[in-house]
C-alpha cells in the first residue's frame, strides 16, 4: 500500500484499525541470492538499494534483536556533508542529496528537517581550518558559510559568548545539514525493501559463518542454517565480533558513545549546534525535548551504557556553553556501541573471502551516512566492485598507507 | 568504573587515560620483509566483547601504566598489574 493523504483519510474514519503491517514477518527460507547480516539502518538501506536499483530481490536481512534497537535507533539524527577531505566530501554529499529525495523515493515520513548544522570556533586557529573546511566543501559543491561572532549572536543571541576559556568567536554554517528522525528511516528502509521482496527476519542471530574454499556459502544462526551466495556484514557496533566468524581481524575498536533528551521545553534551538572545544552538541527534537551528546567515554566497550563521568562532562560542557539550560532537566540517556576504525573513516568493500563483503566503521556519524552506504554497498555486492564514491573506503587502505584521517589523530580509536 | 592502582588503591576511572589493548606486540626490527607484522600491530584488533587486557595510564594520580583486565560488555573489573612488572620475551606472539 502506499501512504498517501487518501490512505490517512481511509484509516482515520475507520479509527486506525484497520492499517497493514508495514513489513511481513517471514520465517528464513533454505537460501538467498544475497543476506545482509545486520537490520540497522546501513543493512535495511543497502537490501533496499539491492532490490530497487539492481532488481536483486531474493535477499534476507537478517537482525539478531528487533528493527532499530541498534544505533539506527539510538543515534542524535544528525545529517551533514561537511567533511575536508576528498575520499569522503562526494560520498557524504551523495547521502545529503538521497536524503532530500528520500522520503518521496521510499513513500514514508522521515521527518527530513534541514535545519543547518552549525559548528562553532573559538580561536583564530580554529576559525581558519573552518575557513579550509568551507572551502573544500565549495570545491565539491557543497553549501557552507563562515559567520563571524555576530552572525551566530543573530541566531542564537542566548549562547555564552564570553566564556573565559572558549570564548564563541564565529562558526561553520551548513544550511543543508539538519536532522531526520532515526526510526522512521529504519522502518522506510525496511518497508520499502519488504515490498520489492526482501525478507526483514528479527530475532535472527547470526552465530557462524560456513566458507568453503575460500568461496562463501551461508550463515549459521538462531534458527538453522541458511545458504546464500553472497554475504554482506553491517553489524555496526558488533562488527568485529561478525567477522571473526569469518576469521577477519579489523582495524576497528567497539567504543561506547552515550546522549540524552531533556524534558520538553518551548522552541529554543531551531538547528543543530556543536560545540567540539567543549565536546557537547545539541538539537531540539520536535517534541521539545533537548537532543544532546558528546564523546565517546573512551574505552572498549560493548555494554550499550556508559558511566557517568561522561555524563557529568556533557552537562557540564552544555551549561558552559548555553547557561540558560541549567535547570532543564534530563530525562533519558543511553548508549550505542561505535565501530571506531583506526582512521576514523569507513570500510565498503569486499573481502578475500569470494561473496563476503564488509560494510563497518562508521564511528559516531554512520547516521549521516545510511543512504550513501547502502547506496553503495548495494552497487558493491551486486556489481563486485568499488563504487567510485566508496572507492576510498577500502579495507587495505592501512595497508597502502592511504588512511583517511579527517580529524588526524593516527591509529587510535578514542580519539577520533 | 573504580580502578585499583596497586599505588594508589581504588579510584574513579576518570583519573585514568585509555590507551588500549595491551596484547598487541610491537615487532622487533622493521625490515621491510616485516611489515605485515607491523601493519598487524599498528592497525589490527582483536576487540573482543568479554574479557580483554588493556593499558591503562593513571594519568589523574602516580602516573604509572597499568594493565587492567577488564570485561567489555559487563565493564566489571577483574584485576590490575602495574605494566613494567610483565615480563615478555621478545619473540612473544600474541597473549593467547
Ligand atoms: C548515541 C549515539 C549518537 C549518534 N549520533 C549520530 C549523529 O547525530 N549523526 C550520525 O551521522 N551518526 C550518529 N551516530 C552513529 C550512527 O548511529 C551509526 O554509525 C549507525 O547507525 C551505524 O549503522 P547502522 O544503523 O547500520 O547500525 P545498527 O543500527 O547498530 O545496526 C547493526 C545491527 O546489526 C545487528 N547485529 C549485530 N550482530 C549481529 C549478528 N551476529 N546477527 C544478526 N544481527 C546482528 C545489531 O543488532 C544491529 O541492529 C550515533 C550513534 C550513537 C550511539
Ligand atoms: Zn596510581
Amino acid at each position: 500500500m502506499t501512504y498517501s493523504v487518501f490512505s490517512l483519510l481511509k484509516n482515520a474514519v475507520t479509527g486506525h484499525k484497520n492499517w497493514a503491517p508495514a513489513w511481513r514477518d517471514p520465517a528464513p527460507k533454505p537460501a538467498y541470492d544475497v543476506i545482509i547480516v545486520g537490520g540497522g539502518g546501513h543493512g535495511l538501506a543497502t537490501a533496499y538499494y539491492l532490490a530497487k536499483v539492481h532488481g536483486i530481490t531474493n535477499v534476507a536481512v537478517l537482525e539478531k534483536s528487533w528493527l532499530g534497537s541498534g544505533n539506527i535507533g539510538r543515534n542524535t539524527t544528525i545529517i551533514r556533508s561537511n567533511y575536508l577531505f576528498p575520499g569522503n566530501n562526494p560520498f557524504y554529499e551523495w547521502s545529503m542529496k538521497l536524503w532530500e529525495g528520500l522520503e518521496q523515493d521510499f513513500n514514508f515520513n522521515a521527518m527530513v528537517s534541514q535545519r543547518g548544522v552549525l559548528n562553532l570556533y573559538h580561536s583564530d586557529a580554529q576559525r581558519d581550518a573552518y575557513a579550509r573546511r568551507g572551502n573544500a566543501m565549495h570545491m565539491h559543491g557543497v553549501d557552507a558559510e563562515l559567520l563571524d561572532e555576530q552572525g551566530v549572536r543573530d541566531m542564537y543571541p542566548f549562547f555564552n559568548f564570553d566564556d573565559a576559556r572558549f570564548p564563541i568567536r564565529g562558526g561553520l554554517l551548513q544550511r543543508r545539514g539538519g536532522t531526520v528522525r532515526h526510526d522512521a528511516v529504519a522502518w522506510g528502509y525496511a518497508r520499502g525493501a519488504d515490498s520489492r521482496g526482501v525478507d526483514v527476519i528479527q530475532n535472527c542471530e547470526v552465530t557462524g559463518i560456513r566458507i568453503e574454499k575460500g568461496v562463501v556459502k551461508g550463515v549459521e544462526t538462531n534458527r538453522g542454517y541458511i545458504a546464500c551466495n553472497k554475504l554482506g556484514l553491517a553489524a555496526a557496533g558488533n562488527s568485529s565480533e561478525v567477522a571473526k566468524m569469518a576469521g577477519l581481524k579489523l582495524p576497528i575498536e567497539s567504543h561506547v558513545l552515550q546522549a540524552f533528551v531533556s524534558e520538553a521545553i518551548k522552541p529554543f534551538i531551531d538547528g543543530v549546534v556543536t560545540y567540539g572545544a567543549g565536546h557537547f552538541y545539541v538539537s531540539q527534537s520536535d517534541k521539545g525535548g533537548l537532543v544532546f551528546g558528546g564523546d565517546i567515554d573512551g574505552y572498549n566497550s560493548y555494554a550499550r551504557r556508559g558511566n557517568l563521568p561522561t555524563v557529568e562532562h556533557v552537562i557540564e560542557a552544555g551549561v558552559s556553553m548555553i547557561p540558560a539550560i541549567s535547570r532543564v532537566r534530563v530525562l533519558r540517556s543511553w548508549g550505542g556501541i561505535m565501530d571506531m576504525s583506526m582512521d576514523g573513516s569507513p570500510i565498503i568493500d569486499k573481502t578475500d573471502v569470494k561473496g563476503l563483503y564488509l560494510n563497518a566503521g562508521w564511528c559516531y556519524g554512520g547516521f549521516k551516512a545510511t543512504p550513501a552506504s547502502g547506496w553503495c554497498f548495494a552497487h558493491t555486492i551486486a556489481k563486485d566492485e568499488a563504487h567510485k564514491l566508496s572507492a576510498a573506503y577500502r579495507l587495505d587502505r592501512f595497508k597502502r598507507g592511504f588512511a583517511i584521517d579527517e580529524k588526524g589523530m593516527g591509529a587510535q580509536p578514542n580519539l577520533h | 568504573m573504580r580502578i585499583h592502582c596497586p599505588y594508589c588503591g581504588e579510584r574513579p576511572a576518570e583519573e585514568f587515560t585509555f590507551q588500549g589493548d595491551a596484547d598487541v606486540r610491537r615487532p622487533q626490527g622493521n625490515e621491510p620483509s616485516q611489515m605485515d607484522e607491523w601493519f598487524d600491530y599498528v592497525y589490527l584488533r582483536e576487540n573482543p566483547r568479554g574479557r580483554m587486557k588493556e593499558y591503562w595510564h593513571h594519568s589523574g594520580g602516580c602516573r604509572s601504566w597499568l594493565i587492567v583486565e577488564r570485561d567489555t560488555d559487563s565493564h566489571e573489573v577483574f584485576g590490575v598489574t602495574a605494566a613494567r612488572e610483565r615480563k615478555l620475551s621478545p619473540q612473544r606472539k600474541r597473549a593467547s
